[in-house]
């Protein structure tokens, strides 16, 4: 049995598009890993059970709770985190009306909210009010008191739709 | 808080998860989406379990016709559940719950097996099959069994499945012409647990009414069915009082939940009778 279960695993991945190789302990998250192990500080651990929505990643397209993924389960996967999409100009505009419209102060859950808004926004079409609120549910603030954050969603998803319809 | 896991393997095929299982000592603990399993073992609430990761077993993922209903793989998502088809045509209660349980980015990894494995009273799928009267397929290194979904849950936490053996997927009827089913519930937080909820399935040979988080597990309220059969709907609601037995947590009292499930379930049956359902 001890050569069929690791305590340590050997994974290669690409993380904001760049090959990673590394061996990680089977307990260890994936948010961990990528904060510890590779610096990308940027999603945060926060509650570790799924609540709070703070280590939002995207894994192979989706967003994912960071701290309910182990880093051995992301061997083959593509990650991104904030700082990559960041780099790739894919959040500009949303990163831009963030700070237009004061829909951060803290900042501690804003790489969470990013991430879970860029796959609503992907997701193409003009999402209501409530359906913006729906998607970020599972996102807490304690800061803003969301009113902005939903302001500030609505206004990239009106400026990209008229774009995509241009 | 971290994890603490007593090792890891993802397994090849089911098959080859099968034999790790056997082969832990009682200490393996399959791993799926993880929504569930993770949290548990970043609380601590279970720790040094050997984890035999699943999640890439394509050929336990899936929706697929047959000749009288669908089959279900157990490895597939919340999210996909939500989106396919053929599950919005044939089985729309599981299309409705998806909106109930948890939140976008746990929907992408959290598992429809996972969800009746792990068989929290508070969740919505236990509720939705035992309303549509699935049957749920395991399977050991012996052989496969079938086990009619009146039998699977047996007290919180805990189902049919039997050491050694894996959930590999469900069969759920078809929705027959007019047939109607809805969910109700009610919840603190879009996407938390639910305090009480209601699925309700209108067929030509009767009604099908579950509860959930209101016992340690799914209730089929046969007394409250039979009322609804007559077309007697305070009937229902009072025989339904007799055939649940609500917790009391920091959540909501018992009292609050069992007066909750009489107002869901004349909530479900308007809507049925509404015919937005
Ligand atoms: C913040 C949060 C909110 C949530 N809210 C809800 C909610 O409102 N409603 C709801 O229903 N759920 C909710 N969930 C739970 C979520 O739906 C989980 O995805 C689901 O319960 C477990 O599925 P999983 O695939 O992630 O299973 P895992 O976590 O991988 O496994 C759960 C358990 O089932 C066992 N298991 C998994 N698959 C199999 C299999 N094929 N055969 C045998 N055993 C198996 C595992 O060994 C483990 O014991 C929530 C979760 C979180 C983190
Ligand atoms: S840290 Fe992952 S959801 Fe809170
Ligand atoms: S900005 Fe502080 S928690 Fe959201």
């Amino acid at each position: 049995m001890t050569e069929m279960f690791r305590d340590k695993i050997d994974i290669s991945l690409t993380v904001n598009g760049e090959p990673v190789e590394a061996r990680v302990p089977a307990g260890q998250h994936l948010v961990d890993f990528l904060r510890g192990e590779l610096g990308l500080t940027g999603a945060h651990a926060s509650c570790e059970h799924g609540v709070c929505g703070a280590c939002t990643l995207k894994v192979d397209g989706k967003a994912v709770r960071g701290c309910l993924m182990l880093a051995a389960q992301a061997d083959g996967a593509d990650v991104w985190t904030v700082e990559g999409l960041s780099d790739l100009g894919a959040i500009k505009d949303l990163q831009d009306v963030f700070v237009e419209r004061n829909a951060l102060q803290c900042g501690f859950c804003t790489p969470g909210m990013l991430v879970a808004i860029n796959e609503l926004l992907e997701a193409g079409g003009m999402p209501s009010r409530d359906q913006i609120r729906e998607h970020l549910s599972g996102n807490y603030c304690r800061c803003t008191g969301y009113e902005a954050i939903v302001d500030a969603v609505e206004s990239v998803a009106r400026v990209r739709a008229h774009k995509g319809a241009a | 808080m971290k994890a603490s896991a007593g090792g890891y393997a993802r397994a090849s095929s089911l098959r080859n998860a099968l034999e790790m299982l056997a082969a832990s000592d009682g200490n393996g603990r399959v791993l799926a989406g993880g929504q569930s399993l993770v949290a548990a073992l970043n609380l601590r609430l279970s720790a040094g379990d050997v984890l035999i990761d699943i999640s890439r077993l394509s050929e336990l993922s899936g929706v697929t016709e047959t000749q009288d209903g669908l089959r279900i793989g157990a490895l597939t998502s919340h999210a996909e559940i939500g989106r396919n088809p053929l599950i919005r045509q044939s089985a729309p209660l599981l299309s409705q719950a998806v909106e109930f349980i948890a939140h976008a980015a746990i929907r992408n990894r959290g598992t429809m097996g996972g969800a009746l494995a792990h068989a929290d009273p508070a969740a919505e799928f236990p509720a939705c099959v035992l309303a549509l009267g699935a049957t749920l397929h395991v399977e050991g290194l012996n052989g496969s069994r079938d086990i009619p979904v009146e039998d699977f849950f047996q007290d919180i936490f805990e189902t049919a499945i039997e050491e050694g053996e894996i959930l590999t997927g469900l069969s759920v009827p078809k929705a027959e012409p007019g047939e109607k089913q809805v969910i109700v519930e009610v919840a603190r937080r879009s996407g938390d647990y639910a305090l009480a909820g209601v699925c309700l399935v209108t067929r030509a040979d009767g009604h099908r009414l579950s509860l959930f988080s209101v016992g340690p597990k799914p209730v089929l309220a046969e007394g409250a069915m039979a009322a609804l059969d007559q077309g007697n709907i305070d009937g229902a609601v009072q025989a339904l009082q007799a055939e649940i037995d609500p917790p009391s947590d920091t959540q909501a009292s018992a009292a609050y939940r069992r007066h909750l499930a009489g107002v869901l379930l004349r909530r479900a049956a308007a809507r049925i009778e509404g015919g937005n359902a």
